[in-house]
């Protein structure tokens, strides 16, 4: 079943153009890797899926619906630079915790089911020993594997993770990739971000190069040797400016 | 010992004046606890100063205090949740301006009254002997129904205080949280009005949560140790007030304040002394 499907979407920002006319799909037990250099629409692209961005033209679909009509729980999101409230009296699992929160009705209680969906996420993204931590109190991987723990726990049908892997150590990153490799066997579908090429193929079934449109999608050996993604670093790099005017409407 | 206790509910207006603190602490300091974290304390003096134009509004009409009163405080809360969403003029400033205008405007109505008799000191800084058997029982309707909704409400409230952006990708509907606490709150002040007064309301809304705050780093317990010292702060300053003969909004207000000082000195002690047990 197609999980995710945008058509032609335009996504602005005032002038800016961050997507043009973009297309993709995305299918369940898929991970979907995008690539593309800083300000080419990734993490746009992911807040349009999540339903945070409006487009100005285009359709976006998850599960056959818009993002905004679909059952609470149903998409957990990470994203790049978490906007949230630091100082905040919450310990990390009262975050993981708060996963469950989108499904569950006003009056019902924290069940035995919720417990074991955050102990497992808590497990998972190696963060037992640090469950009752303030969450001011940790490093930025540490923050960062918090926040990904919180999307494992909300067991949703749909996963988008902007970057996850900048800011961690290698055995979160390892970690990381084997529970998402399993949850995608499983059938999630699996949007993620990252500048990683090198891991590319480890990571993703399918690789999309972006900038505000698709510059190449497929097999990750394929899209990487093809050269799609050095072009536009060259590019980019020499006509600095270049990039951005196309992309802004007079 | 238990005369003194005792003593002051031989009046019947002291009876409703307990029962009146009582809630007013408790449900100031529930909602309180959002308002810190939210960081929405300017928002409630705000809304608290523009109710005022209500109630000058409502007495020119010969209508309810308090029905002129709620209606300018919602209408205000929901201006400032689209304000807040929408314009691109700081928030602070947009509260700044509207506020006092409309504080000023109740005080110019008021002002030009050929004789008013309405207790214009009552208003700023609360009478809450003077609260009567109606008045209570609206005090009760309205607490209870605030109550009830941050009771539904509690796991969106919290998740979208901490997160919003991503409570909202996950599904939780942010925008209707959010106007849901900024009525919530307009309702709080005007059940507390009475009691502490438009001056004093926003002390009550901030002071026990922000000592609470000292005292925790986890949400319920902060939200159970807000309550505790507002409740208690409500109860004791009326005490206080009833054999001091000094008025009741600000003998709350300054216990409670003093209890916040407390809780900081608590907070930098413990913290010294676990620096010093490292
Ligand atoms: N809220 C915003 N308001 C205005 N412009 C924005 C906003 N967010 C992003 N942009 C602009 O849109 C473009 C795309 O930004 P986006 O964050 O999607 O890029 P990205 O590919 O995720 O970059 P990075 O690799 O640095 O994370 C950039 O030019 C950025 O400046
Ligand atoms: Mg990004």
């Amino acid at each position: 079943m197609t999980a995710v499907r945008l058509r032609e979407v335009t996504v602005r920002y005032e002038r800016l153009v961050a997507l043009d006319k973009l297309d993709l799909t995305l299918d369940e037990g898929q991970c979907l890797g995008i690539v593309g250099p800083n300000g080419s629409g990734k993490s746009t692209l992911l807040k349009t899926v999540a339903g945070l961005v409006t487009p100005v033209s285009g359709i976006v679909e998850v599960f056959g619906v818009p993002p905004r009509r679909l059952e609470p729980g149903t998409i957990a999101y990470v994203p790049q630079v978490e906007a949230v409230e630091w100082n905040f009296p919450a310990s990390v699992a009262d975050v993981v915790a708060m996963g469950r929160f989108p499904r569950m009705h006003p009056l019902s209680r924290f069940s035995r089911r919720d417990r074991q969906a955050v102990d497992s996420a808590l497990e998972a993204l190696r963060l037992g020993d640090l469950r009752n931590r303030t969450i001011a109190n940790l490093s930025g991987g540490q923050q960062q594997r918090t926040f990904v723990a919180r999307a494992i726990a909300q067991e949703p049908r749909l996963l988008l993770l902007d970057e996850p892997t900048t800011g961690v150590d290698a055995a979160t990153e390892d970690a990381l990739l084997e529970l998402v490799r399993g949850l995608v066997k499983q059938g999630l579908p699996v949007l993620m971000t990252t500048h990683d090429l090198d891991r590319a193929a480890d990571w993703f079934d399918r690789l999309m190069v972006v900038d505000r449109r698709v510059l190449a999608n497929g097999d990750p050996e394929t899209v990487l040797a093809s050269g799609a993604y050095a072009g536009i670093r060259e590019h980019s790099h020499v006509h600095g400016h270049a990039r951005t005017e196309p992309g802004t409407v007079p | 010992m238990s005369d003194v206790l005792v003593a002051p509910f031989q009046f019947e207006f002291m009876q409703r004046a307990f029962v009146a603190a009582l809630i007013v602490g408790t449900l100031c300091s529930t909602i309180g606890t959002y308002v810190v974290l939210r960081k929405l304390a300017f928002i409630g003096d705000g809304i608290a100063h523009a109710s005022f134009a209500g109630i000058v509004i409502a007495y020119l009409r010969g209508l309810d205090y308090y029905v002129g009163a709620a209606i300018v405080a919602v209408a205000t809360a929901l201006g400032i949740g689209f304000v807040n969403r929408r314009a691109k003029v700081s928030l602070d400033t947009a509260i700044g301006v509207l506020f006092t205008g409309a504080f000023a405007l109740g005080v110019f109505l008021m002002s030009r009254l050929p004789n008013y008799n309405v207790d214009l000191q009552g208003f700023l800084f609360g009478n809450i002997l003077a609260v009567s058997r109606a008045d209570l029982v609206l005090i009760l309707v309205l607490s209870a129904l605030v109550s009830i909704v941050l009771l539904l409400l509690y796991r969106p409230l919290l998740y979208t205080s901490f997160d919003p952006v991503v409570a909202e990708a996950s599904g939780i509907r942010v925008a209707f949280i959010d106007y849901a606490l900024l009525v919530m709150l307009a309702l709080t002040i005007i059940v507390s009005l009475e009691a502490v007064g438009i001056v004093l309301v926003a002390a009550l809304l901030v002071t026990p949560a922000a000592s609470a705050y000292q005292l925790t780093r986890r949400f319920t317990r902060m939200l159970a140790l807000s309550v505790a010292i507002g409740a208690s702060c409500a109860v004791a300053g009326l005490y206080l007030s009833y054999y001091l003969h000094s008025a009741s909004g600000a003998t709350i207000v300054l216990l409670a304040t003093l209890v916040f000082f407390m809780a900081m000195a608590s907070s930098a002690l413990a913290r010294r002394r676990s620096r010093l047990s490292l």
